[in-house]
């Protein structure tokens, strides 16, 4: 008798569901088929797991309202732990087994390069959520990119350093791509804004104190400091400087702009000066700013569906898919070689790191001027706007 | 180098020295009940930190520290009872590579349970600008804490080893399993006991290493290569060594790094580390008798 109610609610339920997608104006057609990778677990999870949830939030959004060219998105993500091997092999499966017309992602930018030849190759656009000046120099005909380039956001260090005062600096980075990578870049424009790097040093990722490599900092008598890592070192720098009554003034790369790497800092976050698009300070931007709706409406979503604050890599999600649908509706067409030619022509695109506009010689679409720089006043993020 | 220079990095050295110091003391315990190395060793320590960090936001901080304590050594003991016994009959071997799936288990646990983020623990003092100035050094004063903890641990273990019958049992379990059998001791509660007080130490090691380093999921394995290598280093089985042996590679990483780039101190560490168990296998302060494999 209990068994029997029990099929009853099954096969209740089973009915139910089959005919919901009828109550719904639900797209239509084959799925246009989006890969994914990201390292959605791992080292690089910080970045990671805001896309996916960023791409999941995206896709439903879309499938919502009708989908692309009346056809419903598939999105298909693989976590590759921030391993470039599990980027190359999730790389081949989604282009030979799973026919994507697309891949966002990878999440790193080791990854990034491990599968730009590969797209290329087959001719699946990629559009890649890392940061990395490579993945886009030389441009490869399949190969977008989204973050800010790191010239923009080295030079933008720089620039603020010059208003500052400061010429003698003193670089940390973790040793990891991100890290090698804003070290390289640092160490290249330093001289053009007049700057001298005393001391230029790469730390293990996972260190968890630095204090005796910051007292070797400290001793070369620096005006400031410009540390270029992810989480968890990044909180680790501006504790141990504080810790050690260093007073020098604490610059950080893009990769501190979400707000719970200043809860992880504490008071010792209180002051620290870093590079980053506008979506930290979308509400403190005037009402004028294009992209300010836009921000907004993503914090909100993201905070309603996941229950935490959106980051800036999360937004990274957002604007590969948003880049990826402007282009098939412009094409109107979900054929690989058709997107990656229409999206050279996306131009004027609000996106949450800036406005995109693509071209056959500038695969990233970014200029200089989506760069803020932003500080920490009262646990809060601030637009920095000088002493 | 002038003098308080040297002090900073003198400090900057004790403090790794601990934290390696605390993980390596739970490898000796759980080595000397059983002869196997257990590398979730580590993860008992992200444990400690990861459930002190949860439960501090809502009642006091020692409370918290307390429970997580608690908590971790009842999950070594679980593992002990329930998983590795079982699998004791296949050898030493087999038991070590048991430990390693389950620190990966432990690892994708905490990550379903408290995502990718990074969490710390409240400061026991001040917060994290406070600083203590000392002969012109700076550290903060969560050092002296671990100094401190790490200190106690290891009085207290000498203690219960040489005074109390618990003790003096799992030392003579440890020294002849069948003899000790023989006496009416029993071994299988010896090594549930040793799995429940490296766990034990281990999650108090992380709650007290945690306000300076901060914890995530994934800081198990770090700390376990650490622990790891600082055990090798002393002479498995020995944590008064285990002790020295921390400090001695703190130090070396700390001081190395006036004269070599940051990069290149783990191969410095590791160059040494290798010197010492090529001219020495049994490690710097390690017994042949005791570099022996254990019986389970």
């Amino acid at each position: 008798m209990r068994l029997g109610r029990i099929a009853r609610i099954v096969i209740f339920c089973a009915l139910a569901v089959s005919l919901l997608p009828s109550a719904f104006a639900a797209p239509k057609g084959d799925p246009i088929k989006i890969g994914a990778v990201f390292a959605v677990t791992g080292p690089a999870a910080y970045l990671g797991a805001p896309e996916d949830r960023t791409a999941r939030m995206v896709v439903d959004e879309i499938n919502k309202d009708g989908g692309i060219l009346g056809r419903p998105v598939q999105l298909i993500v693989k976590d590759t732990g921030a391993s470039s091997e599990k980027a190359i092999s999730f790389a081949k499966q989604l282009i030979d087994e799973d026919n994507v017309v697309a891949i966002i992602g990878p999440t790193t930018s080791g990854e990034s390069m491990a599968i730009k030849d590969i797209c290329q190759k087959s001719g699946v656009p990629l559009i890649s959520c890392a940061s990395a000046e490579t993945i886009t120099t030389p441009i490869a005909k399949y190969v977008f990119k989204v973050a800010p380039k790191d010239n923009y956001v080295t030079e933008a260090i720089y620039k603020t350093m010059n208003k500052m005062g400061i010429s003698k600096i003193g670089v940390l980075a973790a040793n990891t791509g991100f890290g090698n990578g804003g070290k390289a870049q640092l160490e290249k424009y330093a001289q053009a804004y007049g700057i001298t790097i005393a001391i230029s040093e790469v730390y293990d990722a996972n260190a968890t104190d630095l204090t005796a490599l910051l007292t070797k900092v400290n001793a070369t008598g620096v005006q400031a400091i410009v540390n270029w890592s992810i989480e968890p070192a990044q909180a680790i720098v501006a504790k141990n400087m504080k810790q050690l009554k260093m007073t020098q003034q604490l610059f950080q790369s893009h990769g501190f702009a979400n707000i719970k790497y200043v809860a992880a800092a504490g008071e010792a976050a209180e002051g620290i000066i870093f590079p980053c698009s506008r979506l930290v300070v979308a509400d403190q931007l005037p009402d004028s700013n294009p992209q300010k709706k836009l921000l907004q409406k993503y914090n909100a979503d993201y905070r309603a569906a996941y229950k935490e604050d959106a980051s800036t890599f999360g937004g990274h999600a957002y604007d590969s898919l948003a880049i990826i649908k402007a282009a098939i509706e412009s094409a109107k067409s979900a054929d690989p070689a058709k997107i990656a030619a229409a999206i050279e022509g996306v131009k004027g695109l609000s996106g949450t790191a800036g406005i995109f506009g693509f071209s056959a010689q500038d695969h990233n679409g970014l200029q200089p001027d989506a760069i803020v720089m932003v500080t920490v006043k009262k646990g809060k993020f601030v637009l920095y706007e000088g002493k | 180098m002038d003098g308080s220079l040297f002090i900073q990095y003198f400090v900057s050295g004790l403090t790794y020295g601990s934290i390696y110091a605390a993980v390596a003391i739970g490898f000796n315990i759980i080595y000397n009940a059983t002869g196997i190395i257990n590398f979730a060793q580590g993860e008992f320590a992200m444990l400690g930190g990861m459930i002190a960090s949860s439960l501090a936001r809502s009642c006091p901080l020692w409370l918290a520290i307390a429970a997580a304590v608690v908590a971790t050594a009842v999950v070594g003991v679980a593992i002990e009872r329930l998983l590795l016994r079982r699998v004791s009959r296949f050898g030493v071997l087999k038991m070590i590579i048991a430990t390693i799936g389950i620190s990966i288990v432990l690892r994708e646990l905490a990550l379903a349970a408290w995502g990718e983020s990074v969490r710390t623990v409240p400061f026991f003092t001040g917060n994290e600008v406070s600083s203590i100035s000392f002969l012109g050094a700076n550290f903060s004063p969560q050092v002296l804490w671990i100094v401190g903890a790490i200190a106690l641990v290891a009085v207290a273990l000498t203690l219960y080893f040489k005074l109390t019958l618990t003790g003096k049992a799992m030392r003579g379990c440890s020294a002849s399993r069948d003899g000790a059998s023989l006496c009416g001791i029993s071994p299988g509660r010896m090594v549930a006991i040793a799995f429940g007080m490296s766990a034990a130490i281990g999650a108090f090691a992380g709650c007290v290493v945690a306000p300076l380093t901060q914890t995530h999921y994934a800081i198990g394995s770090t700390l376990s290569v650490k622990g790891f290598t600082v055990a090798a280093f002393g002479g498995l089985g020995n944590s008064v060594a285990a002790i020295a042996a921390g400090f001695l590679l703190g130090m070396l990483e700390s001081f190395s790094i006036v004269v070599v780039p940051e990069a290149y101190k783990d191969v410095v560490t590791i160059v040494v580390l290798l010197t010492v168990l090529v001219a020495k296998p049994t490690g710097l302060f390690g017994s042949r008798a005791a570099g022996a494999l254990k019986e389970y």
